[in-house]
Protein backbone atom coordinates (compact mmCIF):
# COMPACT_ATOMS: atom_id res chain seq x y z
CA UNK A 1 0.00 0.00 0.00
CA UNK A 2 1.53 3.30 -1.00
CA UNK A 3 1.36 6.26 1.61
CA UNK A 4 0.80 9.56 -0.85
CA UNK A 5 -1.89 11.59 -0.05
CA UNK A 6 -5.07 11.48 -1.77
CA UNK A 7 -5.17 13.93 -4.68
CA UNK A 8 -8.31 12.35 -6.96
CA UNK A 9 -10.21 15.08 -8.22
CA UNK A 10 -12.10 13.88 -10.99
CA UNK A 11 -14.41 11.02 -12.24
CA UNK A 12 -12.71 7.98 -13.20
CA UNK A 13 -12.49 6.28 -16.87
CA UNK A 14 -15.92 3.96 -17.02
CA UNK A 15 -14.01 0.78 -16.83
CA UNK A 16 -12.60 1.41 -13.03
CA UNK A 17 -13.74 1.51 -10.27
CA UNK A 18 -14.86 5.29 -8.81
CA UNK A 19 -12.95 7.06 -6.90
CA UNK A 20 -13.83 9.31 -3.78
CA UNK A 21 -13.91 13.29 -4.53
CA UNK A 22 -13.82 14.33 -1.90
CA UNK A 23 -14.70 18.13 -0.30
CA UNK A 24 -13.15 20.47 2.29
CA UNK A 25 -14.46 18.88 5.34
CA UNK A 26 -14.05 15.17 3.79
CA UNK A 27 -10.60 15.38 3.00
CA UNK A 28 -8.45 14.49 5.98
CA UNK A 29 -11.09 11.37 6.07
CA UNK A 30 -9.02 10.45 2.65
CA UNK A 31 -5.53 12.23 3.48
CA UNK A 32 -5.27 9.77 6.75
CA UNK A 33 -6.67 6.70 4.92
CA UNK A 34 -3.64 7.52 2.91
CA UNK A 35 -1.66 6.67 5.90
CA UNK A 36 -3.57 3.44 6.79
CA UNK A 37 -5.94 5.25 9.51
CA UNK A 38 -9.20 5.13 9.96
CA UNK A 39 -10.16 8.41 11.72
CA UNK A 40 -13.27 10.00 12.09
CA UNK A 41 -14.01 14.20 12.82
CA UNK A 42 -14.68 15.05 16.46
CA UNK A 43 -15.69 18.22 18.16
CA UNK A 44 -12.38 20.01 19.62
CA UNK A 45 -14.60 22.21 21.89
CA UNK A 46 -13.81 20.67 25.31
CA UNK A 47 -16.33 20.29 27.28
CA UNK A 48 -17.84 18.16 23.78
CA UNK A 49 -15.99 16.30 22.37
CA UNK A 50 -18.50 14.09 20.39
CA UNK A 51 -18.30 12.36 16.78
CA UNK A 52 -19.68 13.11 13.90
CA UNK A 53 -20.38 11.38 10.56
CA UNK A 54 -20.57 12.27 7.70
CA UNK A 55 -17.83 15.62 8.20
CA UNK A 56 -19.10 19.27 8.36
CA UNK A 57 -18.13 22.64 9.49
CA UNK A 58 -19.44 22.26 12.81
CA UNK A 59 -20.65 20.43 15.67
CA UNK A 60 -24.27 19.86 15.68
CA UNK A 61 -24.77 19.35 19.73
CA UNK A 62 -22.51 22.84 20.50
CA UNK A 63 -22.21 24.39 17.43
CA UNK A 64 -18.25 24.54 17.83
CA UNK A 65 -15.99 25.26 14.46
CA UNK A 66 -13.71 23.54 16.18
CA UNK A 67 -12.73 20.19 14.94
CA UNK A 68 -9.81 16.98 14.86
CA UNK A 69 -9.62 13.79 13.82
CA UNK A 70 -9.93 10.84 16.18
CA UNK A 71 -8.02 7.59 15.15
CA UNK A 72 -10.59 4.72 15.90
CA UNK A 73 -9.39 1.18 16.45
CA UNK A 74 -10.85 -0.08 12.85
CA UNK A 75 -12.97 -3.25 14.35
CA UNK A 76 -16.52 -3.59 13.76
CA UNK A 77 -19.70 -4.50 13.12
CA UNK A 78 -22.11 -5.06 10.04
CA UNK A 79 -24.98 -3.47 10.41
CA UNK A 80 -26.95 -4.54 7.22
CA UNK A 81 -25.49 -5.34 3.65
CA UNK A 82 -26.80 -5.42 0.19
CA UNK A 83 -25.75 -7.47 -2.56
CA UNK A 84 -25.96 -5.15 -6.46
CA UNK A 85 -26.40 -7.09 -9.42
CA UNK A 86 -26.50 -5.09 -13.04
CA UNK A 87 -27.33 -3.33 -14.41
CA UNK A 88 -24.58 -1.34 -13.11
CA UNK A 89 -22.08 0.91 -14.21
CA UNK A 90 -19.57 -1.48 -16.10
CA UNK A 91 -16.66 -1.47 -13.68
CA UNK A 92 -18.94 -2.67 -11.13
CA UNK A 93 -21.08 -5.02 -13.17
CA UNK A 94 -17.52 -7.03 -13.81
CA UNK A 95 -17.29 -7.96 -10.31
CA UNK A 96 -21.15 -8.50 -9.52
CA UNK A 97 -22.86 -9.74 -7.57
CA UNK A 98 -20.67 -8.03 -5.01
CA UNK A 99 -21.42 -7.12 -1.68
CA UNK A 100 -21.89 -3.73 -0.05
CA UNK A 101 -21.85 -3.40 3.78
CA UNK A 102 -22.65 -1.06 6.64
CA UNK A 103 -20.27 -1.18 9.47
CA UNK A 104 -21.25 0.16 12.96
CA UNK A 105 -17.68 1.18 14.70
CA UNK A 106 -16.90 -1.09 17.64
CA UNK A 107 -15.47 2.12 19.22
CA UNK A 108 -18.75 4.79 18.34
CA UNK A 109 -21.33 1.82 17.11
CA UNK A 110 -23.45 5.58 15.67
CA UNK A 111 -20.71 6.06 13.53
CA UNK A 112 -21.12 3.28 10.22
CA UNK A 113 -19.07 3.35 7.24
CA UNK A 114 -20.20 2.18 3.72
CA UNK A 115 -17.59 -0.67 2.66
CA UNK A 116 -17.51 -3.65 1.20
CA UNK A 117 -16.01 -7.20 2.80
CA UNK A 118 -13.22 -8.84 0.73
CA UNK A 119 -11.15 -12.20 1.50
CA UNK A 120 -7.85 -9.43 1.49
CA UNK A 121 -7.19 -5.63 0.95
CA UNK A 122 -6.36 -6.35 -2.35
CA UNK A 123 -9.36 -8.99 -3.34
CA UNK A 124 -12.27 -8.20 -5.47
CA UNK A 125 -15.55 -7.10 -4.64
CA UNK A 126 -16.85 -9.90 -5.02
CA UNK A 127 -14.31 -12.33 -3.51
CA UNK A 128 -16.21 -12.77 -0.39
CA UNK A 129 -18.75 -15.86 -0.23
CA UNK A 130 -22.00 -14.35 0.31
CA UNK A 131 -22.71 -17.02 2.33
CA UNK A 132 -20.76 -15.53 5.18
CA UNK A 133 -22.34 -12.17 5.12
CA UNK A 134 -24.21 -11.75 8.35
CA UNK A 135 -25.31 -9.17 10.36
CA UNK A 136 -23.64 -8.47 13.70
CA UNK A 137 -20.35 -10.07 11.86
CA UNK A 138 -17.24 -8.67 13.13
CA UNK A 139 -15.21 -6.78 10.76
CA UNK A 140 -11.27 -5.60 10.36
CA UNK A 141 -10.40 -2.41 8.15
CA UNK A 142 -7.97 -2.75 5.58
CA UNK A 143 -6.95 -0.49 3.33
CA UNK A 144 -6.81 -0.53 -0.95
CA UNK A 145 -4.90 1.49 -3.36
CA UNK A 146 -6.73 2.60 -5.89
CA UNK A 147 -5.03 5.29 -8.51
CA UNK A 148 -3.47 6.84 -5.72
CA UNK A 149 -6.17 6.83 -3.10
CA UNK A 150 -6.64 4.70 -0.33
CA UNK A 151 -10.11 3.19 -0.18
CA UNK A 152 -11.35 1.30 2.92
CA UNK A 153 -12.15 -2.11 2.84
CA UNK A 154 -13.12 -4.59 5.47
CA UNK A 155 -11.86 -8.23 6.40
CA UNK A 156 -13.83 -10.29 8.82
CA UNK A 157 -11.72 -10.34 12.28
CA UNK A 158 -9.83 -13.14 13.16
CA UNK A 159 -10.77 -14.41 16.53
CA UNK B 1 -57.43 35.01 5.00
CA UNK B 2 -57.08 31.66 6.42
CA UNK B 3 -55.25 31.29 10.33
CA UNK B 4 -55.33 27.78 9.00
CA UNK B 5 -54.57 25.74 5.95
CA UNK B 6 -57.39 23.16 7.22
CA UNK B 7 -60.10 22.71 4.38
CA UNK B 8 -59.22 25.80 3.13
CA UNK B 9 -58.01 24.94 -0.19
CA UNK B 10 -59.18 22.19 -2.64
CA UNK B 11 -58.10 20.22 -5.76
CA UNK B 12 -60.89 20.47 -8.52
CA UNK B 13 -58.74 19.97 -11.64
CA UNK B 14 -56.53 16.93 -12.11
CA UNK B 15 -54.40 15.71 -15.68
CA UNK B 16 -52.61 13.40 -17.05
CA UNK B 17 -51.06 12.06 -20.10
CA UNK B 18 -50.57 8.23 -21.33
CA UNK B 19 -47.98 6.45 -19.54
CA UNK B 20 -45.51 4.26 -21.27
CA UNK B 21 -41.88 3.09 -21.72
CA UNK B 22 -41.32 5.48 -24.40
CA UNK B 23 -43.49 8.42 -25.78
CA UNK B 24 -42.63 10.38 -28.61
CA UNK B 25 -43.42 13.89 -26.70
CA UNK B 26 -41.02 15.98 -25.23
CA UNK B 27 -40.67 16.84 -21.50
CA UNK B 28 -42.56 20.24 -21.88
CA UNK B 29 -44.84 19.03 -24.39
CA UNK B 30 -46.18 16.16 -21.71
CA UNK B 31 -46.05 18.91 -18.65
CA UNK B 32 -48.41 21.09 -20.72
CA UNK B 33 -50.65 18.86 -22.13
CA UNK B 34 -50.88 17.14 -18.68
CA UNK B 35 -51.38 20.95 -17.22
CA UNK B 36 -54.02 21.93 -19.86
CA UNK B 37 -56.24 19.04 -19.25
CA UNK B 38 -56.39 19.27 -15.66
CA UNK B 39 -57.36 22.82 -16.17
CA UNK B 40 -60.19 21.50 -18.76
CA UNK B 41 -60.96 19.57 -16.35
CA UNK B 42 -61.60 21.99 -13.68
CA UNK B 43 -62.84 24.14 -16.15
CA UNK B 44 -61.05 26.83 -15.55
CA UNK B 45 -58.86 29.55 -17.70
CA UNK B 46 -55.27 28.88 -18.54
CA UNK B 47 -55.01 32.65 -18.58
CA UNK B 48 -55.78 32.61 -15.05
CA UNK B 49 -53.33 30.40 -13.17
CA UNK B 50 -50.84 32.80 -11.26
CA UNK B 51 -49.32 30.04 -9.29
CA UNK B 52 -47.02 27.48 -10.39
CA UNK B 53 -45.38 24.24 -8.33
CA UNK B 54 -43.28 21.51 -9.36
CA UNK B 55 -39.72 19.66 -8.25
CA UNK B 56 -36.64 20.95 -8.60
CA UNK B 57 -36.08 17.55 -10.58
CA UNK B 58 -38.57 18.85 -13.09
CA UNK B 59 -36.47 20.04 -16.61
CA UNK B 60 -39.56 22.08 -17.63
CA UNK B 61 -39.64 25.41 -15.89
CA UNK B 62 -42.55 27.15 -14.57
CA UNK B 63 -41.04 29.78 -17.41
CA UNK B 64 -41.49 27.59 -20.13
CA UNK B 65 -45.06 26.18 -18.91
CA UNK B 66 -46.32 29.69 -18.24
CA UNK B 67 -45.74 31.18 -21.59
CA UNK B 68 -47.05 27.54 -23.49
CA UNK B 69 -49.96 27.78 -21.68
CA UNK B 70 -50.72 31.22 -22.01
CA UNK B 71 -50.78 31.44 -18.12
CA UNK B 72 -51.53 35.51 -16.97
CA UNK B 73 -49.42 37.43 -14.37
CA UNK B 74 -47.89 34.78 -12.22
CA UNK B 75 -47.67 35.89 -8.50
CA UNK B 76 -46.22 32.31 -7.14
CA UNK B 77 -44.22 29.59 -7.93
CA UNK B 78 -42.02 27.58 -5.98
CA UNK B 79 -39.83 23.84 -6.48
CA UNK B 80 -39.05 21.35 -4.02
CA UNK B 81 -36.40 19.11 -3.38
CA UNK B 82 -35.20 15.43 -3.28
CA UNK B 83 -36.97 14.17 -5.96
CA UNK B 84 -39.94 11.89 -4.73
CA UNK B 85 -40.06 13.78 -1.64
CA UNK B 86 -40.95 16.79 -3.04
CA UNK B 87 -44.38 15.36 -4.70
CA UNK B 88 -47.22 16.21 -2.09
CA UNK B 89 -45.12 19.46 -0.98
CA UNK B 90 -46.09 21.04 -4.23
CA UNK B 91 -49.74 20.69 -3.35
CA UNK B 92 -49.28 21.81 0.14
CA UNK B 93 -47.01 25.03 -1.39
CA UNK B 94 -49.72 25.69 -3.43
CA UNK B 95 -52.58 25.52 -0.88
CA UNK B 96 -50.75 28.09 1.47
CA UNK B 97 -50.59 30.53 -1.30
CA UNK B 98 -53.91 30.23 -1.92
CA UNK B 99 -55.40 30.31 1.62
CA UNK B 100 -53.13 33.15 2.08
CA UNK B 101 -53.96 35.29 -1.01
CA UNK B 102 -50.80 35.02 -2.53
CA UNK B 103 -52.62 33.72 -5.69
CA UNK B 104 -55.52 32.53 -6.63
CA UNK B 105 -55.17 29.79 -9.26
CA UNK B 106 -52.27 26.95 -8.55
CA UNK B 107 -50.88 24.73 -10.86
CA UNK B 108 -48.66 21.81 -9.68
CA UNK B 109 -47.29 19.24 -12.08
CA UNK B 110 -44.42 16.54 -12.64
CA UNK B 111 -43.02 15.68 -16.32
CA UNK B 112 -40.38 13.00 -16.56
CA UNK B 113 -39.45 10.96 -19.58
CA UNK B 114 -37.37 8.20 -17.21
CA UNK B 115 -38.63 4.96 -19.42
CA UNK B 116 -36.80 6.09 -22.39
CA UNK B 117 -34.32 8.78 -20.60
CA UNK B 118 -31.08 8.14 -19.02
CA UNK B 119 -30.87 6.81 -14.88
CA UNK B 120 -29.54 9.44 -13.20
CA UNK B 121 -27.21 7.26 -10.76
CA UNK B 122 -25.22 6.74 -14.16
CA UNK B 123 -24.42 10.39 -13.67
CA UNK B 124 -21.66 9.90 -10.81
CA UNK B 125 -19.60 12.13 -11.34
CA UNK B 126 -21.94 15.22 -9.88
CA UNK B 127 -22.61 12.80 -7.05
CA UNK B 128 -18.92 12.01 -6.01
CA UNK B 129 -18.44 15.15 -3.89
CA UNK B 130 -20.40 15.31 -0.70
CA UNK B 131 -22.33 12.65 0.48
CA UNK B 132 -21.36 10.43 -2.76
CA UNK B 133 -17.79 10.42 -1.19
CA UNK B 134 -18.87 8.10 1.22
CA UNK B 135 -21.17 6.07 -1.01
CA UNK B 136 -20.49 5.58 -4.12
CA UNK B 137 -16.69 4.35 -4.21
CA UNK B 138 -18.07 1.27 -2.68
CA UNK B 139 -20.50 0.20 -5.37
CA UNK B 140 -23.64 1.39 -3.74
CA UNK B 141 -24.48 3.30 -6.69
CA UNK B 142 -28.24 3.17 -7.34
CA UNK B 143 -31.30 4.15 -4.80
CA UNK B 144 -32.43 0.42 -5.07
CA UNK B 145 -29.23 -0.44 -3.50
CA UNK B 146 -29.44 2.95 -0.92
CA UNK B 147 -33.09 1.26 0.34
CA UNK B 148 -31.77 -2.10 -0.22
CA UNK B 149 -29.62 -1.45 2.95
CA UNK B 150 -32.32 -0.72 5.05
CA UNK B 151 -34.33 -3.14 4.06
CA UNK B 152 -31.98 -5.61 4.82
CA UNK B 153 -31.13 -4.50 8.40
CA UNK B 154 -34.65 -3.70 8.77
CA UNK B 155 -35.92 -7.38 7.94
CA UNK B 156 -33.42 -8.69 10.26
CA UNK B 157 -34.84 -6.69 13.19
CA UNK B 158 -38.02 -7.43 12.83
CA UNK B 159 -38.59 -10.34 11.06
CA UNK B 160 -40.07 -9.22 7.63
CA UNK B 161 -39.41 -11.50 4.83
CA UNK B 162 -40.01 -11.44 1.13
CA UNK B 163 -43.39 -12.38 1.30
CA UNK B 164 -44.22 -9.52 3.21
CA UNK B 165 -42.58 -7.49 0.14
CA UNK B 166 -44.51 -9.30 -2.20
CA UNK B 167 -47.92 -8.13 -0.14
CA UNK B 168 -47.03 -4.76 -1.31
CA UNK B 169 -45.94 -5.37 -5.05
CA UNK B 170 -49.15 -7.80 -5.08
CA UNK B 171 -51.35 -5.11 -3.98
CA UNK B 172 -49.84 -2.44 -6.36
CA UNK B 173 -50.35 -5.02 -9.60
CA UNK B 174 -53.63 -6.31 -8.77
CA UNK B 175 -54.88 -2.40 -8.83
CA UNK B 176 -53.15 -1.55 -11.74
CA UNK B 177 -54.61 -5.22 -13.61
CA UNK B 178 -57.91 -3.15 -13.33
CA UNK B 179 -56.87 0.50 -14.30
CA UNK B 180 -56.43 0.47 -18.11
CA UNK B 181 -54.38 3.63 -17.72
CA UNK B 182 -51.80 1.72 -15.93
CA UNK B 183 -48.27 0.03 -17.45
CA UNK B 184 -48.98 -3.16 -15.84
CA UNK B 185 -52.84 -3.42 -16.79
CA UNK B 186 -53.55 -6.68 -18.06
CA UNK B 187 -49.83 -8.01 -16.14
CA UNK B 188 -50.62 -10.36 -13.54
CA UNK B 189 -48.22 -11.20 -10.84
CA UNK B 190 -47.70 -14.09 -9.40
CA UNK B 191 -45.78 -14.90 -6.22
CA UNK B 192 -43.65 -17.43 -8.22
CA UNK B 193 -43.13 -15.07 -11.12
CA UNK B 194 -41.90 -12.53 -7.24
CA UNK B 195 -39.78 -15.28 -6.02
CA UNK B 196 -37.82 -16.36 -8.86
CA UNK B 197 -37.08 -12.78 -10.34
CA UNK B 198 -33.84 -11.59 -10.77
CA UNK B 199 -32.22 -9.34 -7.91
CA UNK B 200 -31.41 -6.14 -8.37
CA UNK B 201 -30.19 -5.35 -5.34
CA UNK B 202 -30.37 -8.30 -2.84
CA UNK B 203 -32.70 -8.52 -1.10
CA UNK B 204 -34.85 -6.32 -3.78
CA UNK B 205 -35.67 -7.72 -6.98
CA UNK B 206 -37.07 -6.72 -10.00
CA UNK B 207 -40.79 -6.48 -8.68
CA UNK B 208 -39.64 -4.42 -5.74
CA UNK B 209 -39.00 -1.75 -7.73
CA UNK B 210 -40.77 0.76 -9.60
CA UNK B 211 -41.37 0.95 -13.08
CA UNK B 212 -39.31 3.47 -15.37
CA UNK B 213 -41.95 5.49 -17.13
CA UNK B 214 -42.40 8.47 -19.83
CA UNK B 215 -45.80 10.73 -18.75
CA UNK B 216 -46.69 14.05 -17.30
CA UNK B 217 -49.26 14.61 -14.61
CA UNK B 218 -50.74 17.47 -13.12
CA UNK B 219 -53.29 19.13 -10.36
CA UNK B 220 -55.29 22.95 -10.27
CA UNK B 221 -55.67 24.33 -6.51
CA UNK B 222 -58.31 27.18 -5.84
CA UNK B 223 -59.76 27.99 -2.37
CA UNK B 224 -62.25 25.77 -1.21
CA UNK B 225 -64.89 28.95 -1.83
CA UNK B 226 -64.05 29.32 -5.43
CA UNK B 227 -63.98 25.43 -5.60
CA UNK B 228 -67.71 25.19 -5.04
CA UNK B 229 -68.46 26.67 -8.00
CA UNK B 230 -65.83 24.67 -10.24
CA UNK B 231 -67.14 21.82 -12.40
CA UNK B 232 -66.07 19.03 -10.37
CA UNK B 233 -66.26 17.90 -6.93
CA UNK B 234 -63.97 19.89 -4.60
CA UNK B 235 -61.64 17.39 -2.86
CA UNK B 236 -60.24 19.17 0.16
CA UNK B 237 -56.76 19.63 1.10
CA UNK B 238 -57.45 19.05 5.09
CA UNK B 239 -53.39 19.13 6.29
CA UNK B 240 -49.97 19.49 4.61
CA UNK B 241 -46.84 18.75 6.26
CA UNK B 242 -43.13 18.29 5.69
CA UNK B 243 -40.46 16.38 6.65
CA UNK B 244 -36.72 16.44 7.16
CA UNK B 245 -35.76 14.83 10.65
CA UNK B 246 -32.88 15.83 12.51
CA UNK B 247 -29.75 14.78 11.47
CA UNK B 248 -31.65 12.86 8.54
CA UNK B 249 -29.10 12.35 5.84
CA UNK B 250 -31.15 11.60 2.18
CA UNK B 251 -31.63 8.42 0.81
CA UNK B 252 -28.27 7.00 2.77
CA UNK B 253 -29.71 7.45 6.27
CA UNK B 254 -27.39 5.78 7.79
CA UNK B 255 -26.09 7.67 10.58
CA UNK B 256 -27.95 9.17 12.60
CA UNK B 257 -29.17 6.98 16.17
CA UNK B 258 -32.25 5.39 14.33
CA UNK B 259 -31.75 4.87 10.35
CA UNK B 260 -35.24 3.15 10.38
CA UNK B 261 -36.98 6.18 11.69
CA UNK B 262 -37.51 8.07 8.49
CA UNK B 263 -39.18 11.15 7.36
CA UNK B 264 -42.14 9.78 7.49
CA UNK B 265 -42.14 9.81 11.53
CA UNK B 266 -41.30 13.80 11.12
CA UNK B 267 -43.86 14.88 8.86
CA UNK B 268 -46.51 12.67 10.25
CA UNK B 269 -46.24 14.04 13.65
CA UNK B 270 -47.63 17.66 12.00
CA UNK B 271 -50.02 16.26 9.76
CA UNK B 272 -51.92 14.25 11.59
CA UNK B 273 -51.62 17.67 14.79
CA UNK B 274 -53.57 19.78 11.90
CA UNK B 275 -55.65 17.18 11.28
CA UNK B 276 -59.50 16.36 12.46
CA UNK B 277 -58.81 13.08 12.43
CA UNK B 278 -56.27 10.33 12.90
CA UNK B 279 -54.72 7.31 10.79
CA UNK B 280 -57.78 5.03 11.82
CA UNK B 281 -59.99 7.61 9.84
CA UNK B 282 -58.59 6.80 6.51
CA UNK B 283 -60.50 5.00 4.01
CA UNK B 284 -57.73 4.75 1.69
CA UNK B 285 -54.21 5.71 0.90
CA UNK B 286 -51.53 6.26 -1.62
CA UNK B 287 -48.48 5.86 -0.05
CA UNK B 288 -45.08 5.98 -2.12
CA UNK B 289 -43.66 2.92 -3.32
CA UNK B 290 -40.63 3.90 -5.04
CA UNK B 291 -39.13 0.16 -3.45
CA UNK B 292 -41.66 -2.20 -2.07
CA UNK B 293 -40.06 -1.70 1.61
CA UNK B 294 -41.21 1.81 1.65
CA UNK B 295 -44.48 1.18 2.78
CA UNK B 296 -44.00 -1.40 5.79
CA UNK B 297 -41.34 1.76 6.84
CA UNK B 298 -44.50 4.08 5.53
CA UNK B 299 -47.68 1.92 7.25
CA UNK B 300 -44.99 2.32 10.90
CA UNK B 301 -44.44 6.43 10.39
CA UNK B 302 -47.82 7.76 9.57
CA UNK B 303 -49.20 5.77 12.68
CA UNK B 304 -51.24 2.69 10.93
CA UNK B 305 -49.18 0.76 13.28
CA UNK B 306 -46.54 0.40 15.61
CA UNK B 307 -42.85 -0.07 15.33
CA UNK B 308 -41.73 -3.15 13.74
CA UNK B 309 -45.03 -3.77 12.94
CA UNK B 310 -45.41 -2.75 9.39
CA UNK B 311 -44.50 -5.90 7.57
CA UNK B 312 -46.90 -8.02 9.54
CA UNK B 313 -49.54 -5.30 8.83
CA UNK B 314 -49.27 -6.23 4.85
CA UNK B 315 -50.32 -9.93 5.68
CA UNK B 316 -53.72 -10.74 5.40
CA UNK B 317 -54.97 -8.71 2.34
CA UNK B 318 -54.83 -5.64 3.95
CA UNK B 319 -53.89 -3.56 1.37
CA UNK B 320 -56.39 -5.20 -1.62
CA UNK B 321 -59.25 -3.57 -1.55
CA UNK B 322 -61.77 -4.74 1.03
CA UNK B 323 -58.64 -5.05 3.28
CA UNK B 324 -57.76 -2.60 6.48
CA UNK B 325 -55.81 -0.01 4.26
CA UNK B 326 -56.56 -0.10 0.20
CA UNK B 327 -53.07 1.81 -0.86
CA UNK B 328 -52.17 2.51 -4.13
CA UNK B 329 -55.47 2.46 -5.80
CA UNK B 330 -54.02 2.98 -9.14
CA UNK B 331 -51.10 1.05 -9.43
CA UNK B 332 -48.48 3.18 -7.72
CA UNK B 333 -45.11 3.72 -8.81
CA UNK B 334 -44.93 -0.19 -8.64
CA UNK B 335 -47.88 -0.85 -11.49
CA UNK B 336 -49.27 2.13 -12.36
CA UNK B 337 -46.50 4.50 -13.64
CA UNK B 338 -43.48 6.01 -11.83
CA UNK B 339 -43.64 9.89 -11.99
CA UNK B 340 -42.43 10.65 -8.57
CA UNK B 341 -45.33 10.16 -7.13
CA UNK B 342 -47.69 12.55 -8.69
CA UNK B 343 -50.15 9.88 -9.97
CA UNK B 344 -50.60 8.92 -5.94
CA UNK B 345 -51.98 12.82 -5.87
CA UNK B 346 -54.36 12.46 -8.69
CA UNK B 347 -55.47 9.01 -7.45
CA UNK B 348 -56.53 10.13 -3.91
CA UNK B 349 -58.76 12.83 -5.55
CA UNK B 350 -60.41 10.23 -8.02
CA UNK B 351 -60.86 8.52 -5.20
CA UNK B 352 -62.82 11.02 -3.14
CA UNK B 353 -64.25 11.72 -6.16
CA UNK B 354 -65.94 8.07 -6.69
CA UNK B 355 -64.53 7.50 -9.42
CA UNK B 356 -61.10 5.35 -9.39
CA UNK B 357 -60.89 2.00 -11.11
CA UNK B 358 -60.62 0.38 -7.75
CA UNK B 359 -63.01 2.32 -6.07
CA UNK B 360 -63.46 2.07 -2.34
CA UNK B 361 -67.13 2.43 -1.63
CA UNK B 362 -67.65 5.57 -0.38
CA UNK B 363 -64.11 7.01 0.49
CA UNK B 364 -64.16 10.42 2.32
CA UNK B 365 -60.39 10.65 2.88
CA UNK B 366 -57.38 9.58 1.65
CA UNK B 367 -53.53 10.30 2.99
CA UNK B 368 -51.27 10.78 0.10
CA UNK B 369 -47.83 10.89 0.92
CA UNK B 370 -44.37 11.61 -1.03
CA UNK B 371 -40.73 9.45 -1.09
CA UNK B 372 -40.00 8.22 1.96
CA UNK B 373 -36.32 7.98 2.53
CA UNK B 374 -35.55 11.50 1.82
CA UNK B 375 -36.79 14.74 2.89
CA UNK B 376 -40.83 14.24 2.12
CA UNK B 377 -44.05 15.90 2.14
CA UNK B 378 -47.72 14.27 2.55
CA UNK B 379 -51.15 15.34 2.37
CA UNK B 380 -54.82 14.40 3.75
CA UNK B 381 -57.36 14.68 1.39
CA UNK B 382 -61.13 14.28 2.21
CA UNK B 383 -64.03 14.80 0.31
Amino acid sequence: MTMQTTTATTDTAPDELLLPVPDGDGAPFWEYAAQGELRVQACAAPTCGKLRFPPRPCCPHCRSFDSEWRLMSGRGRIWSYVQPHPPLLPAYAAQAPYNVILVELADAPQIRLVGNLVTSADAPLDSMDPARLRIGARVQVVFTEMGGTAVPRWVLEKS
Amino acid sequence: MAATLKDATAIVGIGQTAFAKQLPQSEKELACRAILAALEDAGIDPSEVDAFSSYTMEETDEVEVAKAIGAGDVTFFSKIGYGGGGSCATVGHLAAAVATGQASVGVAWRSRKRGSGPRPWKNTAVQLPTPGQWTRPFGLLRPADEIGMLARRYMHEYGATRDHLFNVAMACRNRANENPAAMMYERPLTREMYMTARMISDPLCLFDNCLETDGALACVIVSAERARDCRQKPVYVHSVAQGLPSQHHGMVNYWNDDPLSGPAWTAARHLWKQADFGPQDVDVAQIYDAFTPLIPLSLEGYGFCGRGEGASFTEGGALEIGGRLPINTGGGGLSEAYVHGFNLINEGVKQLRGISTAQVPDAATCLVTAGEGVPTSAILLRA
